[in-house]
């Protein structure tokens, strides 16, 4: 499994791009999570992929080919701090609704909604500790789930930003019609 | 000052230099083709919009400058695909441009209405839809700049009716492109760059890879350079033919599943391969366990994506070939490569005496014989742009390149059809220059129909097709690998000649070895388009062969008794 960041332009399409790449090169995305940045006009996304780290080279290099890929990088091997986020709605009754209380409790999740034959828990933090508080709740039945899918930064003084707007084109474009 | 979208198209397309458009009128792009007829573009009204494609691409890989079609939407939008894929595997900077509907109806399945930027999504650099007459100065000028930089490639600008018809204020200065800032990467690395040095001045048997970005980026004189400089012996690609000449002592030829079976034989045996702007195709390695095994590589190549695709390198220097090969040389220590060069030589052996044109002539008549007689005639000078299959592979073995540019060839994509339409564009690109169409009896069928846009040009290109009846190269395959099962690869054609005429055309039928170099010569005196059907024998094979997925060195050659004889008329 191989995570990369990429800061791409916020317009319609760009999201295909990038999926339809990873289609090309017969690589199977995990997780694909897209929001907006500090700066509207450019979304981050955290891309898991199902490859290896020659994979993921080749696909952090062919996204940056695309025009609307400001910036793509394999953040596999750096020290990383990962967050997934779930809604899962959980049957319970008047019985076992302490027990459930007490696990929720354990993994640090919370109730966020409340009815008479099911609780909605939040949970947030890796992967890991999202499939383990799952494990826990499936004995007393898993009615629904959602979860957001991976985001991930690097952590401390390494810094990935997107590129400033020092546009390298202009002069490149006499290129265009020239005979070389 | 106030112009409508089709014409804000037209003065951008002129102000970069466009000169000819290649394309086929249709309802969502008659506004532009109203414009057009009061600008000065000249447009070349095509047959079908696959030549349109091809003509563009001709123009760009004869040019180095960026190739125009235009298309109207749905089906003449489609039928640009192949063309456009076509121009994707081989890094041609060709600009498409293709009508759509209305604004208003998009997505409504409108009539000819189709997604045409969903579908060329994979097989262009970029594509994009313009809505809006203010936007289109400003995306024709970042479609320009993104098809011929970096690593060159298609790009489509797909622009519906109202916004050609719309009125918006035409400023260039205000148009500049604005693509998105892109991450600058230190690609040179200076370790890297060290590492090549040493590897560059301590190998004993090297070997350069020659490939098509030394013409892309216009390093013919560097990589000279560059070869004199490290004694470096040089084999090419098939796109790479042209970099580097052919008469030069130094230039061993083409490698590959088609190569002289001594290059490949020196690439296997290297100690380093340094390959230039080359990918390191299938066609070009076989079986990637077994290749090179006891070479170092560089690579040097300007698509970070394609280092370490195929095989893996020891160092990749990133970046533009011109640029890293004038950085490279002055570091190279000069360096006395006898014996490498004795013992190529050595592999060489007695392939000259085998080859079909030292066999005594038996009155027939060998492709081979065609080839190297337009060779001889055009003094390795004529730019040739050639189909794809056997008369291809026989072109780039007999056909000895002395000149950039000079050989147009559908490398990657492989599209049947390409010759006729490339040739056009190529003329076109270069009027002043001689251009021969190469191309079998099966792929100048798929495109014939382009006879007519060089009547009605008036453009004088000559044809020489190399008709055996068959699909030539499948029927090889079938021969060699399917046990001589000719499945659907026996192929009727029109009588050429005839055919040519009824287009006003003159057209030449040749049978026997001594009619090749007269007509070839009168073909060439002539300052109109000459068509030539060459019928030469029907199952000959191009030798030797890398079989596909075999080894480099694991090579087919041509049997003891090489001539074929299986013409129904000697």
């Amino acid at each position: 499994m191989q995570t990369l960041v990429a800061y791409v332009e916020n317009k319609p399409g760009v999201l295909n791009r990038v999926s339809s790449l990873a289609r090309r090169l017969a690589i199977n995305i995990d997780s694909l999570t897209v929001g907006p940045t500090e700066n509207e006009e450019i979304a981050r996304m955290t891309i898991v992929a199902h490859t290896d780290e020659k994979g993921a080279h080749r696909l952090e290099a062919s996204l940056e080919k695309l025009v609307d890929v400001l910036l793509a990088e394999n953040i596999s091997s750096r020290a990383l701090l990962e967050r997934d986020l779930a809604l899962i709605k959980v049957s319970a009754d008047q019985q076992n609704r302490p027990h459930l209380m007490e696990l929720i409790k354990v993994f640090r999740a919370r109730v966020v909604d409340v009815a008479p034959e099911s609780l909605i828990i939040e949970v947030s933090g890796t992967v890991d500790k999202i499939d383990g508080l799952l494990e826990v709740l499936r004995p007393f039945g898993v009615l629904e789930m959602a979860r957001s899918g991976r985001i991930s930064m690097t952590r401390g003084g390494d810094l990935l930003r997107p590129p400033v707007s020092a546009s390298p084109s202009s002069e490149l474009e006499s290129a265009g019609s020239s005979v070389k | 000052m106030k112009l409508t979208g089709a014409e804000i198209l037209c003065e951008s397309l002129t102000r970069l230099g466009v000169r000819e458009i290649f394309g086929y009128p249709g309802g969502a792009i008659l506004p532009v083709y109203d414009a057009l007829g009061k600008s000065k573009l000249h447009h070349v009204l095509v047959r079908h919009e696959q030549g349109a494609t091809h003509m563009a691409d001709g123009y760009a890989r004869a040019s180095g400058g960026v190739g125009v079609a235009m298309a109207t939407s749905g089906p003449g939008a489609t039928n640009m695909v192949t063309g456009i894929a076509t121009a994707m595997l081989d890094s041609s900077p060709v600009v498409c441009i293709t009508g759509q509907v209305s604004s208003k109806v998009l997505g409504s399945d409108a009539f000819q209405e189709i997604d045409i930027t969903g579908i060329t999504m994979p097989i262009t650099k970029h594509n994009v839809v313009v809505t809006r007459a203010e936007d289109i100065a400003r995306t024709v000028r970042e479609a320009f700049l993104i098809a011929n930089s970096g690593r060159p490639g298609p790009v489509l600008i797909d622009i519906t009716k109202d916004a050609q018809q719309a009125t918006a204020e035409f400023n260039w200065e205000a148009s500049a492109p604005q693509l998105p800032p892109k991450r600058q990467r230190n690609n040179l690395d200076q370790a890297e760059f060290d590492r090549a040095v040493e590897m560059l001045n301590t190998a004993k048997r090297p070997i350069i890879l020659a490939g098509h970005g030394i013409m892309v980026s216009g390093a013919m004189r560097a990589f000279e350079q560059f070869v004199r400089a490290g004694n470096y012996p040089v084999a090419m690609t098939l796109l790479g033919i042209g970099c580097f000449p052919a008469n030069d002592p130094m230039n061993l030829g083409m490698m590959g599943m088609h190569g002289e079976a001594w290059v490949n034989n020196a690439i296997q045996e290297a100690d380093l391969l340094i390959a230039v702007g080359m990918r390191f195709d299938d066609r070009v390695t076989g079986d990637l366990r077994t290749y090179a095994k006891s070479a170092r590589k560089i690579h040097i190549e300007i698509d970070r994506a394609e280092i370490n695709k195929n095989v893996q390198v020891d160092v990749a220097l990133i970046g533009d070939a011109r640029e890293v090969l004038e950085k490279l040389t002055p570091h190279i220590a000069p360096c006395d490569r006898g014996a490498w060069i004795r013992h190529i030589a050595e592999l060489q052996g007695d392939s000259a005496v085998r080859d079909i044109q030292s066999l005594p002539d038996n009155g027939h008549l060998y492709a081979a014989h065609v080839i190297n007689d337009l060779w001889k005639e055009t003094r390795g000078e004529a730019i040739v742009v050639t189909d794809v299959g056997q008369h291809q592979m026989w072109e780039a073995q007999y056909y000895h390149h002395n000149l950039p540019r000079t050989l147009i060839t559908s490398g990657g994509l492989g599209t049947m059809g390409f010759a006729l339409p490339a040739a056009i564009g190529a003329k076109f690109a270069k009027p002043d220059s001689e251009v021969w169409v190469v191309v079998g009896d099966g792929g100048f069928q798929m495109t014939m129909s382009e006879l007519a846009t060089i009547v009605q040009e008036k453009i004088n290109i000559k044809i020489a097709i190399i008709n055996n009846g068959f699909l030539g190269m499948v029927r090889q395959w079938q021969e060699f690998f399917y046990d001589k099962r000719y499945v659907a690869t026996p192929l009727v054609a029109p009588d050429f000649a005839a055919l040519a005429n009824a287009f006003g055309i003159r057209g030449e039928r040749i049978t026997k070895r001594a009619e090749v170099l007269p007509t070839i010569r009168s073909a060439r005196e002539s300052a109109e388009t000459v068509l030539i059907d060459f019928r030469v024998e029907q199952e000959d094979s191009v030798y030797p062969m890398v079989a596909a997925g075999a080894s480099l060195h694991d090579m087919i050659r041509r049997p003891n008794n090489p001539l074929v004889e299986t013409a129904t008329e000697p």
